[in-house]
Formats: C-alpha cells, structure tokens, sequence
C-alpha cells in the first residue's frame, strides 16, 4: 500500500487547470495582479498548442465594440436566443468588458481586421446586432498569449491530467490530483484557490463517420471538467440545453455564419434555395436544419458557388489556412470545390458547450461555481454563448478573484486517504492483465449516447439509454490500459461516462421543449415558462446520487421589448421559393 | 477478458529521411495536443503511435524540416 510520503505535493496559490484560451489568460491575470503570488498552469496537451485555438481562430463571434453595438443590446441578444433563461448580470459582465479584453490583446499583437480608417471591421451575422470581428491573421494568438506566460513567470506544467479536485474540512477547494500521461506518476498539487478551464465536453455523442476523435470539439476536451466539478459538489447547468453545431458532412470544421455568412455564402437545400432567415448558431435555427435534413428537400448544403472567384479565394484563405487548415486537405480528396458545386453538411455529435450554447459548471458574474475557492471559465462555464473573447474575458475575471482568495487564506490541510484511494482507482486499469480498452469502451458509450440521449428525446428511450449506460459503470473495473497513454484514455472515458449520465439525467428532469433542437422532447412538446422558466442545476446529493433541481432565472437587469422575445423563434423563411 | 491485436492505418506520415528526431528533435511530438506522436524504436524516428487524431495540424506546420504530413484518417476521407 502507498503512502501519502510517496506521493509527490506540490504547493501553490493559485492553480489553473486547462491552458487552452481561458487558462493562460487566467494564470497572466492572477500574475499581473499579484506579481507575488505563485501561479501554476496545468495542462493535459501542451500549452504552446493546446485547446480550441491551437491553430488560431477565424474571428471574434461575439465583439462588442462601441459604435456597432453596445452591452445591453448584446445582453438583450443572449437572452433572446437562451429563450429567456441565462444569468443576465453574467452576460452583461462579459459585454461590458468586451471591448476592453478586444484593446488589451490588439496591444499584445493578437491581429483584428480593420477598415481603411482604421476602425474594427466588424460583420452582422447575429439576428439583431452587429457583433463579428474577423481575425484573418488568427494563427498567431497561442504564441502570444505563450510569450505573455513566460514573461509573468507562471509556472506551466504540460502533460497532466486533472483527474479530480481535493477539499478541505469546510469543504472549499484545495487543489488537485493530476497523472503524468507520459509516465502514470499520480501527483497532488495542493492550491489556495483553483480555475477551470479544461473547455467543453466534446465526447459525449459519436460523430457521425464513427471516429472517436472527428469531433467538433478538440478531443483532449472530454469533460474531465464537468466531471471534477460534479464530484467535488459543484452545480452543473442547463446540460439539457446541448450543444449541437452545423458542419461539413464528415469533417468537424464550421463552415457557414461567421466566415462565409457576411461574404454572401449561406446555407441551402438540396434545390440551392435558402431556408433559414440568419445562420448565426442557435437552438432554433438548429432544428429548422433537423426539419430540413428529414424532409424531402435534404440534405443541407454550403454554397458558395454563386459567389465571385475573388470572394470564394478569399473564403479559403480564411477557411483553409486558419484554425481548420486541414479543410482544404479533406475538399481536396473528396473532389469538392466551392465555385462548382454545393458542400454536403450535418448536424455535429451532442455535447456540453457555453462557447456556443449554455450548458456548463454554473458559474456567476465573478466566475464562482457553487464551491468556495473553485472557478470557472470559457467552454466549460455556465456563460452563455461566450465564444473566444468570452473566454478571455472570464478568464481575466477568475484569474483575478482566485488570487485576491488565495491571499486571504493559509494553505489547506490534505485529505490523506481520500488521496490514496483516488491514487490507486486511477491506476487500477494499468495493474490488470486483460480486459476492455478503453477506445472500445468508449465507443459503445458513445453509441449509446447517439441511439438515446441525442435529440428528438423521447422519455422511453431516455430510460433505456440511462440503463444502458448504467450499466456500462459496473464495466469500469474491467478498464485495462497497456501504457501511460491509455491509461490517461481510461480515466477519460471514465470522465465521458460521468457527462453522458448528466446529459440524460438533465434532459429528463426538463419536462418540456426548449431553444430548439437542443431540448427537443418529443413527449413534452410545448414551451412551458409557467412550470420551466428556470434553469435546471445538477448535483451530487448526499447520498452520492446525481440530483437535479431547480434554479430562479435571476430578475433581469435589462428588460426585453415583447416583440424581440420571440426574434428568435422565426426562424424558417416564410416566402414559398 | 481475452484481448487481440488489431491494426489501423494512422492519418500522419513522417518522413523518415527527413525526420532529425535522432539530433534530438521533439517538436511534433511536443505540440501534439492529443500526444499521439512518439518515437519509433525501431526507427528512432517520429511517428504516429495511436490512431487518434484531430487533423488539427501542428505537427505539421512546427516541424522544422517539413517531414509530417497530415492525411485526414480514413474513416472521413
Ligand atoms: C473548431 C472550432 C472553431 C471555433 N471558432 C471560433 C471562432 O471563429 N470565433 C470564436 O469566437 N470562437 C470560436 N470557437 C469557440 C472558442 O474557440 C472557444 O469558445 C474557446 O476557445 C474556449 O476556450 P476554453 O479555454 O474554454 O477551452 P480550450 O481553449 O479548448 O482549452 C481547454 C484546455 O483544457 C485542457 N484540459 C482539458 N482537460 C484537462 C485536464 N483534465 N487537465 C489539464 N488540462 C485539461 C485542454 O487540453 C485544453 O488545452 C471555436 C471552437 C472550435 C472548437
Ligand atoms: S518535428 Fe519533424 S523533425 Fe522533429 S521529430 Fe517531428 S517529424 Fe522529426
Ligand atoms: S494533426 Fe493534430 S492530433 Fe493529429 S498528430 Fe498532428 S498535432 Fe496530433
């Protein structure tokens, strides 16, 4: 048996776990308001490259910048398109600090078009507002925000992943079990205060080509995240609210609203004709290209190919050089070329995602989750459709309130067995002999997901899928990883069996259909605000059971005009083409 | 449980008369985010371990003597 002496602790103030977008800009705010205070950066790939943004981004989806939008219009936008539940002050927050978050990375060098005056070159692609800002130079951002790192001294771990969050007595946060995932070295990182920022949940639903790693997401986010945070006793929210995107039929790169959307480019039906009136990412607009698929009018096409040869040059630069570049690679083999014909697309895997929908660890407008000393930010935080900037600006906002709690507190004392016996269930898949692997376990976890819990939900198979995956948990301890590497795979689909249970847990408990195909229930088919106008949160009770129960939508800050509640709701194309 | 060994055919492709792993170099197995790369003992050089890829391309654009290319994996292609 291990003792806790065998274990190597690491001491620090303020941790941050996931150095993708959010995470570096956690760990470079915490530093530049507390240059004393030590900072660590943990991270599961390498941050040089890691997260969403490891080869840049095309643009910002939702900038809001004085003189094309102001916050509480983009405020009121959010909540219109979250059909009325989100934590208004939380967006609000995030728009207010928008612009400043916009001058402060255009000061580090992160390039934004601009127009021949000089200004922000910003595009309407939303509804409502104007809120696009294009980065055609967008691969640069990781080695700035690297540079940024080095320069504030945080210390950067690379090749860890968390696994699970240590707390004290009184039950606030104090730090971390990590595994090495190039040697299976467990460690413990004891911290005053801790920042998520481990990204979305991307492997919940299976793509529909059948690779464990064509995701939407990056697949190194698997939701270990919303996993850490349910078993320490944080809230999660609106995980019935998925995340569901348009894509290319069999690759994983966004093609429509905010590339080709302001350059004329839209998407069609198989006839070429338009049938939604904005392209921008929303529930609604998700089931009208659900309604179309399954229709005598599918499948959904990208066309470009009415577009000038200039423009369309233009799109592949941005789309194939970018944070997708491998896009013209996949056209390539399959003999697609935008000029010639319609691109085939589909409707992605579910998953959990407050980058493009709401669902997420809650947290409020100073980043707390509902577990003292824990924060949270970017993908993996309840902020709605914060995209990006979102992340950025989330991660500043943590990254500053985890310090200020880290200076008003000693470092916490350890829970010794919890510790060892977390160390050795984490190692158990590399002590067997034989067993399941973790990418087959995976896989049919996956599947089931696709066969039940993916929308249309209906309550029957919910029930089935819940069993199914119920009981794929007594399959665990058959887990059997050959090597470091597959060991960190085992605990991860550990992780992904966690989210896959929340999501049917969540979207049962929910009766009734909301933002579109996100919460489409087929045996609920109505809105109903009188009983759902609220958010639904998910917990560990105590019992160790997964509960669900309901949350107030706080009073607003900004009220809605009656007519713009429903903005969002007409969404088809009314006209007869 | 029993268990057998299966093959796959892998999306990257180095380039072993290209590859410097054996002056030392890392690069592509370093920023690989979902660490699939590692060095073929055989070989001494990079290549790819574990079909698990996300095309995403930094191996490919950070390695200094162009010898990763990035195939989509043929599941997609
Ligand atoms: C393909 C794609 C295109 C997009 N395009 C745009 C766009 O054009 N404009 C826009 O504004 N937004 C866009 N987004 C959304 C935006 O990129 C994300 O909302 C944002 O980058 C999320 O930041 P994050 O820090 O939450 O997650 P990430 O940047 O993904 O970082 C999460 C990090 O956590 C690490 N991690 C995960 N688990 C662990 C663990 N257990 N231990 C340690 N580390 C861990 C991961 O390795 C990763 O580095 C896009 C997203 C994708 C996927
Ligand atoms: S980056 Fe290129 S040269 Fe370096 S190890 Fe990889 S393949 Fe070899
Ligand atoms: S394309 Fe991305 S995931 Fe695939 S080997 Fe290269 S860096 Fe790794």
């Amino acid at each position: 048996m291990t003792q806790l002496s065998d274990i190597k602790i690491k001491d620090i103030d303020v941790l941050v776990i996931g150095g993708g977008t959010a995470g570096p800009m956690a760990a470079i705010s915490a530093k530049e308001k507390d240059p004393n205070a030590s900072v660590m950066l943990l991270e599961k790939a390498n941050v040089k490259r890691s997260g969403a943004i490891s080869m840049g981004m095309d643009g910002l989806n939702n900038a809001v910048i004085p003189g094309h939008a102001t916050p509480e219009q983009y405020t009121k936008e959010i909540t219109i398109a979250n059909d009325g539940i989100v934590l208004q002050k939380g967006v609000l927050e995030y728009a207010e600090r928008s612009f400043g978050m916009i001058q402060k990375l255009d000061n580090w060098g992160v390039y934004f078009q601009k127009d021949e005056t000089g200004e922000y070159d910003v595009k309407k692609v939303h509804h409502l507002g104007t809120y696009v800002l294009p980065m055609p130079e967008g691969h640069n951002i990781k080695k700035i925000l690297y540079r940024r790192l080095r320069r504030n001294r945080v210390v950067v771990e690379n090749r860890y992943q968390a696994i699970r969050l240590l707390k004290d007595d009184d039950g606030a946060v104090s730090g971390c079990i990590a595994l090495a995932t190039r040697d299976a070295e467990v460690i413990v990182i004891r911290a005053k205060a801790v920042v998520l920022c481990t990204g979305a949940a991307g492997r919940i639903g299976l793509p529909a080509s059948g690779y464990l790693y064509g995701t939407y997401e990056n697949p190194t986010n698997c939701g270990d995240g919303h996993s850490m945070a349910y078993h320490v006793g944080a809230e999660l929210s609106g995980l019935e609210c998925y995340q569901i995107n348009p894509l290319l039929k069999d690759y994983n790169g966004p093609a429509c609203a905010y590339v080709t959307g302001p350059l004329g480019g839209y998407t069609a039906n198989a006839n070429g004709d338009r049938f939604i009136e904005c392209d921008y990412w929303s529930g609604q607009m998700m089931m009208e290209f659900y309604n179309e698929l399954q229709s005598g009018n599918g499948p959904v096409f990208l066309k470009l190919d009415h577009l000038a040869e200039e423009t369309i040059e233009e799109i592949e630069q941005v789309l194939h050089t970018n944070e997708r570049p491998s896009r013209g690679r996949f056209h390539d083999g399959r003999g697609n070329n935008y000029r010639t014909k319609m691109v085939e697309m589909h409707i992605s895997e579910i998953g959990f995602c407050a980058g493009h929908s709401a669902s997420g660890v809650w947290v409020n407008e100073k980043g707390e989750t509902t577990v003292s000393g824990l924060y949270g930010a970017g993908d993996m935080a309840s902020i709605p459709h914060s995209y990006m900037l979102g992340a950025f600006v989330y991660g500043e906002i943590c990254g500053q309130n985890a310090v200020e709690f880290a200076k008003n507190r000693s470092l916490p004392a350890l829970d010794d067995s919890f510790i060892l016996s977390q160390k050795e269930r984490i190692l158990a898949p590399l002590q067997r002999e034989d067993g399941i692997p973790p990418h087959q376990f995976e896989y049919k976890l996956r599947r089931l997901v696709n066969d039940y819990l993916q929308p249309p939900k209906i309550t029957k198979k919910m029930d089935i899928g819940l069993q199914r995956l119920k009981d794929m948990e007594r399959d665990i301890e058959f887990l059997y990883a050959r090597d470091p590497h597959e060991l960190l795979r085992a605990n991860e689909a550990q992780h992904v069996l966690d989210c896959a249970l929340m999501a049917a847990q969540a979207s049962m408990y929910r009766q009734e259909s909301r933002w579109g195909l996100y919460h489409h229930f087929v045996d609920h088919p109505e809105t109903n605000n009188e009983d759902w106008f609220c958010h639904v949160q998910l917990y560990k009770d105590d019992n160790d059971q997964m509960a669900c129960k309901k949350r107030p939508v706080d009073p607003y800050v900004i009220e809605l005009d009656e007519e713009e509640k429903t903005a969002y709701q007409k969404m088809r194309i009314q006209k007869v083409s | 449980m029993p268990t057998a060994n299966q093959i796959t055919t892998v999306p990257v492709v180095v380039d072993n008369d290209k590859c410097i792993a054996d002056k030392g170099c890392r690069t592509c197995i370093d920023v690989c985010p979902l660490d699939v790369l590692w060095i073929d003992e055989k070989t001494g050089k990079a290549h790819m371990r574990y079909d698990e890829c996300w095309y995403c391309m930094p191996c490919e654009a950070d390695c200094p003597t162009d010898a990763v290319t990035v195939n989509i994996p043929y599941l997609l292609r």
